[in-house]
């Protein structure tokens, strides 16, 4: 039986773990991610879940430790926020290379320095390039049932691709919610075993993470880029699969809302989108004309969406909760390039960085401004919001 | 949608009571809530917050909670260091933990554009019946008497739920104690 209860997302992810049945959990804490590795260490502790948690030195060790176990087939986990995720970033690449269908959890946190404990997406950000499926999710919920998903996509034999759930640090790790904690033998349903080809076998002796060269350097790599775009189609129908089980799915790669006549939409992946949605709601009251669309999966980048997009909107705001020095927010990068071309006028709103909170009165004046621009306002194409004072100043 | 802020010192357990609340409101009464800390680093004796959003419907604000319909102190001493009243409603409710009278109490912290205060000496009661000055139970319990947020009786299962045991039995004592004495009070008013 499915049942209901109060969790925070990290209690909701680390039971979307349970659920998943792996065998190694390797972990080093870190906060805000470190509730989540805890209620994971309680569930071992407790013979609640049977799977081994390795006590590791560090978030390096962890995903090495996680490599290592599902390299002998062994299904993994592990979790990081922030520097602990930079400190793992060696590992990501050898994971994804080698085809390890591990799944990780972040609880996105700023970066150092200046230190902050707080909330961005900065870090995974920093890691967009590692070669791994990325995931953002708005709510303990969608953690959850993510985590579940992720297994299923991450070990699809066309696949084979380790898959980073996303998750706002404090705004959703640390807010308890009412979240529904799906039934275990549906969830075994859903979720067979892991079975693979790709490991140590001592019956069928084979070599793994190996050194290519020049010569067959290109052609591994177009394998990954394969794989990657079976994922695009991927996610889209184990989530549908999902949802006729669980009676929740999400979309697949993006979610749309309140968009079929809308000539203002603001873009974002992350907890925001669900404040954003109450925005949208009142607005549309007052006849306005306003839509949002939540980005799910960043890596791999629904291109064909938004390239379908082109000259849809009159405006389009994308909130961004990290800033590549230098140029602009990286989602905002991302959608511009596939939108080239399009008579939408865009901005780029930076927002939410260090925990700073994205509140309802600034998502209704970025919605504001859209307008304008729309009419013909001009305006810089990046802005930082609800700066206390202008900078230069 | 209502909205509830806690403010505690690290270590009252103002965070627990929000999430007992959000627990009764959610799991044990059918509706929607979430609970949330001020985010950010715990010390104990800091000054400390919590939040809690109850609703009939699907909750998705991921921002701050900046207006209040009921708030809810448990060291009265945060009331010279923090503005308590700051975001109420014009209908909100505050509830303090004091030996004070709510006409004393409004006098003494000036806090004249309150309409509705009520006090109680939760930590004489915790004393009493717990052994120990942790107030949170009591002071939830108060603030459920005032404010109807949820019914006893979810409650006193989130109590029974979280706690268990010997615990929850004395702890849904005091709640019920604060709770029925509050409740008095507010059918006066």
């Amino acid at each position: 039986m499915s049942k209901k209860a109060f969790l925070s997302a990290n209690e909701a992810t680390a039971y979307g773990v349970l659920l998943s049945r792996p065998h190694v959990v390797a972990a080093y804490p870190i906060t805000p991610q470190t509730t989540l590795v805890e209620k994971l260490a309680d569930f071992e502790a407790s013979g609640e879940a049977d799977f081994k948690y390795m006590m590791v030195e560090s978030e390096h060790s962890a995903l090495a430790a996680a490599q290592g176990a599902s390299l002998m087939g062994a299904r993994t986990f592990t979790a990081s926020s922030s520097q602990g995720l930079l400190y793992m970033c060696e590992m990501l690449s050898y994971v994804s290379g080698a085809r390890n269908p591990i799944v990780m959890a972040d609880v996105n946190r700023s970066t150092s320095i200046p230190w902050n404990i707080y909330g961005d997406q900065r870090d995974a950000l920093a890691m967009r390039d590692s070669g791994w499926i990325m995931i953002f999710v708005e709510s303990g919920q969608e953690a959850l049932d993510m985590i579940i998903q992720s297994y299923k996509l991450a070990e699809d034999p066309e696949v084979m691709t380790p898959v980073m759930v996303n998750l706002d640090g404090f705004t959703l790790s640390h807010t308890y919610d009412l979240v529904e904690i799906p039934d275990q033998g549906l969830v075994d349903k859903f979720l067979p075993p892991f079975k693979t080809i790709n490991k140590f076998d001592m019956e069928n002796p084979q070599t793994l993470c190996q050194t290519v060269g020049p010569d067959f350097h290109t052609e591994v790599r177009v394998t990954q880029q394969a794989a990657f775009e079976v994922a695009k189609r991927k996610i889209v129908e184990i989530d549908s699969e999902y949802g006729k089980m669980f009676g929740r799915s999400y979309g697949g790669l993006v979610e749309e809302y309140r968009t079929e006549d809308a000539d203002y939409v603001l873009v974002a992946m992350g907890s925001v989108v669900g404040t954003m949605r109450m925005c949208v709601d009142m607005l549309r009251e007052k006849g306005e004309k306003v839509g949002m669309i939540k980005v799910r999966s960043l890596r791999p980048f629904p291109k064909e969406y938004f390239v379908s997009l082109r000259n849809r909107f009159k405006s389009m705001g994308v909130i961004s909760r990290d800033i590549s020095f230098g140029y602009e927010g990286t989602l905002f990068t991302e959608i511009k390039a596939a939108m080239l071309c399009s008579s939408t006028k865009y901005v780029n709103y930076i927002a939410g960085i260090g925990g700073r909170d994205i509140h309802k009165n600034m998502i209704n004046g970025f919605f504001e401004e859209l307008k304008e621009i729309a009419n013909g306002k001009e305006t810089a194409e990046v802005k930082f919001a609800g700066l206390r004072w202008e900078y230069g100043n | 949608m209502k909205e509830i802020r806690w403010h505690g010192r690290g270590g009252n357990g103002a965070f627990t009571a929000a999430k007992l609340l959000g627990l009764a409101a959610s799991v044990f009464e059918g509706k929607y809530s979430q609970a949330f800390p001020s985010f950010g680093p715990e010390r104990r004796g800091a000054p400390v917050m919590g939040f809690n959003r109850i609703s009939d419907d699907v909750i998705t604000d991921h921002s701050q909670v900046y207006e209040c319909d009921c708030v809810v102190v448990l060291d009265e001493t945060l009331c010279d260091v923090t503005d308590v009243t700051a975001g109420m409603k014009e209908h909100a409710v505050l509830v303090v933990n004091t030996q004070s009278t709510a006409e004393q109490f409004k006098k003494e912290k000036n806090l004249h554009n309150v309409k509705h205060i009520f006090t109680l000496d939760a930590t004489g009661i915790a004393l009493e019946r717990l052994g120990r000055p942790i107030v949170n139970t009591v002071m939830l319990g108060a603030a459920l008497g005032a404010t109807q947020l949820v019914s006893w009786e979810a409650l006193e299962k989130a109590i029974e739920d979280m706690m268990g045991g010997k615990l929850g039995e004395i702890n849904i004592d005091v709640a019920k104690m604060a709770y029925d004495t509050i409740k008095e009070d507010a059918t006066k008013c």
